[in-house]
């Protein structure tokens, strides 16, 4: 594999950019592989290279029904933290923190990595209560935590609203200095480059269409190319889990549902990291380019459609507009949607399946990128072992019955419901 | 025609809780909590007209496009 540096691209500018090699094949599939991993998106990816650089298994296909990176690695707002109040969430993502730390290097690809830190502001002293408590959980499990006052606040977004006689006066707030964001289509291509240099096989426009098992084992996939033999088939098929596991006869704690998102025309740097309004649905950051990129809750019903209509959009903005008035004067330049895999609990699972060689990653809701890394690298471990990492033990499909949730939100099971 | 912002979503109309004073099996306290279909087409869920007449009801809906096929009241099947 050509390795990408300055010399690469002084050398390819001589050649007018025509001589760059292919960054992944197109490979037809084989008849048989030891891993399949059914979705190309960052998960998927991700899953396939550690598969590959951990635990030495290549013999690996990566199934996408459209291209690599086209579902929500492509699709959100490329935030990175781990501000969990719960030490199994909390663990998870700052192990994927450090793995986010290294990754231009690890992939020859540079992800744009950038912890400029995220606030999540507080409203009331109930608020600022809840955020001394997460903080000190975060602390705990070795995360930076900082709880910073009115004043501490006006340093980092003077720009926001501070007067007075506002309906949601900021009180403080909760920010984790090392988090940040990073470019997300990059990541996908990162990892996809390097799995295929691996040996992967990244077999993109092949649907799945049913599973071969036989007593109680996995032995392949029927896709829109023809079977496929597998000892091992993982999902990482986010928004479409609903699906496949209807074709695999499984009924999961899972709800599909659309997540919006827009930004604005491009503006000079003004904001350093992202900021939550902790009174309504509302985030916001600002890109290399400029753009403000924001976010907010839900559409609020199920849905397979990757665009949102235009109420949550507006109501998102409104919130927006109370805590950063000047965004009254900003265009918006694009909004889109991708479609969630909403777990009971708002957190995720990995985890082996009652069907023999299937194993299972979903419910990342509102936030899968930051954990892409993390994701596959304890995907990989699962599959390849046979059983979780300690990472993701807890992670587990069965906590549902058992009672041993991991309800951040403490919100219960109306997953529409931010 | 009402405008969307009056309406608020109430989830997964065919979900049953099993009957009072009855054994109730872990499994089936699962499915009627936690486990749902979530099916991509018709769907059937329940609907609170919350800023309007506030009655709950029943609409299959695309889950893909919101075509709306059938709304019902509460004690009516579709």
């Amino acid at each position: 594999m050509q390795k990408y540096s300055v010399f690469s691209l002084i050398k390819n500018a001589f050649s007018d950019h025509m001589n760059w090699e292919v960054a992944w094949k197109d490979p037809t599939p084989k008849k048989e592989y030891d891993v399949i991993i059914i979705g190309g998106g960052g998960h998927g990816l991700a899953t396939a290279y550690y598969l590959a650089k951990e635990h030495k298994i290549t013999n690996v296909a990566i199934i996408e029904k459209g291209w690599i990176g086209g579902g929500n690695v492509g699709r959100n707002t490329t935030i990175i933290r781990s501000n969990f109040m719960y030490d199994a969430n909390g663990r998870f993502n700052e192990f994927g923190m450090e793995l986010w730390r290294n990754l231009s290097q690890e992939l020859n690809f540079n992800v744009m990595f950038s912890p400029r830190g995220i606030i999540n502001l507080a409203h009331s002293d109930a608020q600022m209560n809840a955020y001394a408590r997460r903080g000190n959980s975060m602390r705990l499990n070795g995360i930076d935590a900082v709880l910073l006052g009115r004043e501490e606040v006006k340093k980092y977004i003077p720009m926001a609203d501070f007067s007075d006689d506002v309906r949601f006066p900021i009180f403080g707030g909760l920010m984790q200095p090392s988090a940040g964001t990073a470019r997300h289509d990059a990541v996908a291509w990162g990892y996809a480059r390097q799995a295929d240099s691996m040996g992967v096989d990244i077999i993109q426009h092949c649907e799945v269409e049913g599973f071969n098992i036989t007593n109680g084992k996995i032995t392949g996939v029927r896709t829109s190319k023809g079977e496929i033999k597998a000892k091992k088939v993982g999902l990482c098929v986010a928004g479409s889990t609903n699906i496949l596991a209807e074709k695999l006869n499984m009924t999961l704690p899972i709800e599909t549902h659309c997540l919006q998102a827009c930004v604005s025309e491009p503006v000079k740097p003004l904001l350093d990291g992202v900021v939550t309004f902790g009174a309504g649905h509302f985030y916001i950051s600002q890109s290399d380019k400029g753009e403000m990129v924001m976010g907010g809750d839900l559409d609020g019903y199920n849905s397979y459609a990757q665009r949102g209509n235009l109420p949550t959009i507006q109501h998102v903005l409104t919130g927006g507009l109370a805590l950063f008035p000047f965004l009254s004067r900003l265009k918006m330049l694009r909004t889109w949607g991708g479609i969630m895999d909403m777990s009971m609990d708002g957190s995720p699972i990995i985890d082996k399946t009652h069907i023999d060689g299937l194993y299972l990653n979903c419910g990342w809701c509102y936030g899968g990128f930051k954990s892409t890394p993390v994701s596959g690298w304890t995907f990989a471990h699962t599959i390849a072992q046979d059983r979780p990492h300690e990472l993701n033990s807890e992670l587990s499909l069965n906590r549902f019955s058992t009672g041993h949730l991991l309800d951040e939100k403490g919100i219960g099971t109306k997953t529409w419901i931010g | 025609m009402r405008s969307q912002n009056e309406f608020s979503y109430g989830g997964d109309a065919s979900v049953k809780r099993p009957e009072l004073n009855q054994e109730v099996s872990d499994k089936e306290w699962d499915n009627f909590v936690y486990n749902r279909k979530s099916l991509r087409g018709k769907h059937l869920e329940l609907w609170h007209h919350v800023s309007g007449c506030r009655q709950w009801f029943k609409v299959q809906r695309d889950t893909t496009t919101h075509e709306i096929f059938k709304t019902a009241k509460m004690n009516e099947e579709i």
